[in-house]
């Protein structure tokens, strides 16, 4: 069915701007336009009117946009070239701090009440199992976006000159998610994570040198000193020699405060080094083998 | 074989998919093929450009070098207000949901109270670790749980600086950087993913090995029996024997190395002219260590050698 076009375009026109003149003469009367009070006008200091520049003092003049650029590559907002999946990562560890911090208003790091906490938080507390699903499932993702994160940065050779540090903090981000992942797992003290850590820590045991059961600790004794299993890294780590009260109260620790402290300063350091060598990498223009000074060939 | 088909074990299978910490690696399972598919696309795209302009030399002095729509006119920037942040919100609106929905549908797993007078069978690690965990098949635990996540960190550290290639920085592309992202790809896919995906899926009680669809029988009797490389060959006595093991294990490296070294300089010259000493010794050493660890696993799973390298105080 063809449009009807009865109407002339110029009578329409000029019915829409009376419309609109009405409009603002009503609102300007009765209601003050809420963008211009000065609570408003206090809070966000630019013009909301779409200007360019009002777009760019958007990001500019907020402190949790201006991480970002006012300003980007009109290609680089393509799904196709990042995936989102930085962001997204980023997004993840923001849902686990809200909901671990909710979570650790619940509980308790101590052999008598971690276990009874969760299983108040999955039966008593209000939305508790959710909350608790939530920060689950979260950590979950944001393991797995985390790695698709590296695979894209890789495949987009993104680390290459003058990325190269960045993507050494990337690394150090990588360790301290699954780091904070593993450490979580022991808090609520079941048989999983109790076997999962007790799996995870007795790899400790045969660290060389440093552990009781690893290669090279007789060169510790020809220095006079002995490794056993109340003084090597297991024994750092755990807090004792069996994954016990100890170890709940560590892993509680690196959980809820050390990690997330250094997954942020990491992150904050990551973010600034972003902008700092040119913000995102790409869509860039395609380079070609002539041009780097290079002969044709397979790499 | 055919007593395996006729009793595959559905439920068995079902109750390992859908086991709620299982979910997570289900999920990536889906979600890393999608994006390999998704990357290389892109990687296609970037290359049937870079053949046409290496082809056409005026071309490529015009060309504005992206498989993206171009016009000259329009601006090269946009402005992040909205172009970008209505995407980030979007992204965070469908995660949210995403999370929301999972979180009610599936309980996160509580099992009994921790017991340490009662060992669960199997004790696994958390999925993201069992590669790890895997490799303790394969390898005495002060090199799977220590030594090899240390060279995984130092050889993902070393990346930038020995990869010398200065084509594809920023954007898709395959046949610029063959070699790179076959190697990425072989230590992610293979050397992380897919152990993990082994020991989630595959290990059942007692760390056995059940294919999919067999039953997870505690009580099942495996009839291996291993052996070391020094009685395959028969070297007694254990000087001997640690010598022989040292012989072999360096040898075995030094030949992966050499092998390395054959195929990069025969097929990836540019490579090769590239790099400084110290970054080719590096690229060849991790290589080397990354063809080490299949094909150890390769002795043990099809040969049932367990040490190539046995001393009184470390095996290899
Ligand atoms: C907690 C984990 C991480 C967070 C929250 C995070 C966040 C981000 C974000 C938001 C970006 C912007 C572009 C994008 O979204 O792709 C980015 C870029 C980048 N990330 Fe990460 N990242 C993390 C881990 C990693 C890891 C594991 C690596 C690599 C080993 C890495 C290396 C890089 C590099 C090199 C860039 C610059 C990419 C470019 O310019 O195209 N990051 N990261």
């Amino acid at each position: 069915m063809a449009p009807k076009d009865d109407i002339d375009p110029a009578s329409l026109k000029a019915l829409l701007s009376k419309e609109k003149e009405t409009r603002e003469k009503l609102t300007k009367k009765w209601i003050p336009n809420f963008f211009e009070t000065p609570f408003w006008r206090s809070i966000f200091r630019h013009k909301i009117d779409d200007t360019p520049r009002n777009r760019s003092l958007a990001v500019l003049s907020n402190v949790f946009l201006h991480l970002q650029p006012a300003k980007l590559n009109r290609d680089a907002v393509r799904y196709a070239f990042c995936w989102g999946m930085g962001g997204i990562t980023f997004y993840l560890f923001i849902i686990l701090t809200f909901t671990g911090v909710a979570l650790m208003f619940y509980y308790h790091p101590t052999k008598a009440d971690a276990f009874r906490d969760i299983l108040f938080l999955k039966n008593d507390v209000p939305f508790g199992n959710f909350l608790r699903n939530m920060h689950r499932w979260a950590a979950h993702a944001m393991i797995i976006t985390t790695w698709l994160h590296q695979m894209r940065v890789f495949m987009t050779g993104s680390y290459k000159p003058p990325r190269e540090f960045n993507w050494n903090i990337g690394v150090i981000l990588l360790l301290v998610t699954m780091l904070l992942s593993f450490t979580g797992y022991l808090l609520p003290d079941d048989q999983l994570g109790f076997w999962a850590v007790t799996v995870g820590t007795n790899m400790a045991r045969a660290t060389p040198v440093l552990g009781h059961e690893g290669p090279g600790i007789e060169l510790v004794e020809l220095l006079g000193g002995k490794i056993t299993a109340y003084n090597d890294v297991r024994f750092a780590l755990l807090g004792g020699s069996i994954v016990d009260a100890n170890a709940l109260l560590r892993a509680y620790i690196w959980h809820c405060v050390a990690l997330p402290i250094l997954g942020a300063t990491f992150m904050i350091v990551h973010f600034w080094r972003i902008r700092k060598d040119g913000s995102l990498s790409g869509p860039a223009p395609v380079m070609l083998a002539a041009e780097a000074g290079q002969a044709k060939g397979r790499r | 074989m055919t007593h395996m088909l006729a009793a595959f074990d559905w439920h068995q299978l079902l109750h390992i998919l859908t086991e709620p910490d299982n979910i997570p690696i289900v999920l990536m399972m889906l979600l890393i093929p999608y994006f390999l598919w998704y990357g290389f696309r892109e990687a296609a795209a970037h290359d049937r450009l870079i053949a046409q302009l290496e082809a056409d030399p005026a071309l490529a002095k015009t060309h504005h070098r992206k498989p993206y729509p171009y016009h000259p006119a329009w601006d090269k920037t946009l402005h992040t207000w909205p172009y970008l942040l209505r995407v980030e919100f979007l992204a965070a609106i469908i995660v949210t949901a995403f999370l929301v929905l999972w979180a009610v549908w599936l309980d996160a797993p509580l099992e009994e109270p921790a017991n340490p007078n009662l060992t669960m069978n199997p004790s696994k690690a958390p999925w993201y670790f069992l590669g790890l965990q895997e490799l303790l098949v394969y390898f005495d635990p002060w090199i799977a749980g220590v030594i090899l996540p240390h060279v995984v960190l130092g050889g993902l550290m070393a990346i930038p600086y020995i990869d010398t290639n200065p084509l594809g920085n920023g954007y898709y592309t395959w046949r610029q950087r063959k070699f790179a992202i076959s190697g990425y790809m072989f230590g992610f896919l293979v050397l992380w993913v897919l152990l993990a995906i082994i020991g989630t899926f595959i290990r059942g009680p007692g760390w056995m090995w059940f294919w999919p669809g067999e039953t997870w029988d505690p009580h099942r009797q495996v009839h291996e029996v291993n052996r070391h490389l020094h009685e395959v060959v028969g070297v007694t006595g254990w000087v001997n024997i640690a010598l022989f093991g040292g012989v072999a294990t360096l040898g075995i490296l030094g030949a992966l190395h050499l092998l390395a070294d054959v195929v990069i300089r025969r097929k990836m010259p540019v490579l090769f002219r590239q790099q400084n000493f110290l970054q080719y010794m590096i690229t060849l050493n991790l290589l080397a260590m990354m063809l080490f660890v299949p094909l150890k696993i390769l002795l043990k799973l099809g040969l049932n050698i367990k040490y190539v390298w046995v001393t009184p105080w470390f095996n290899v």
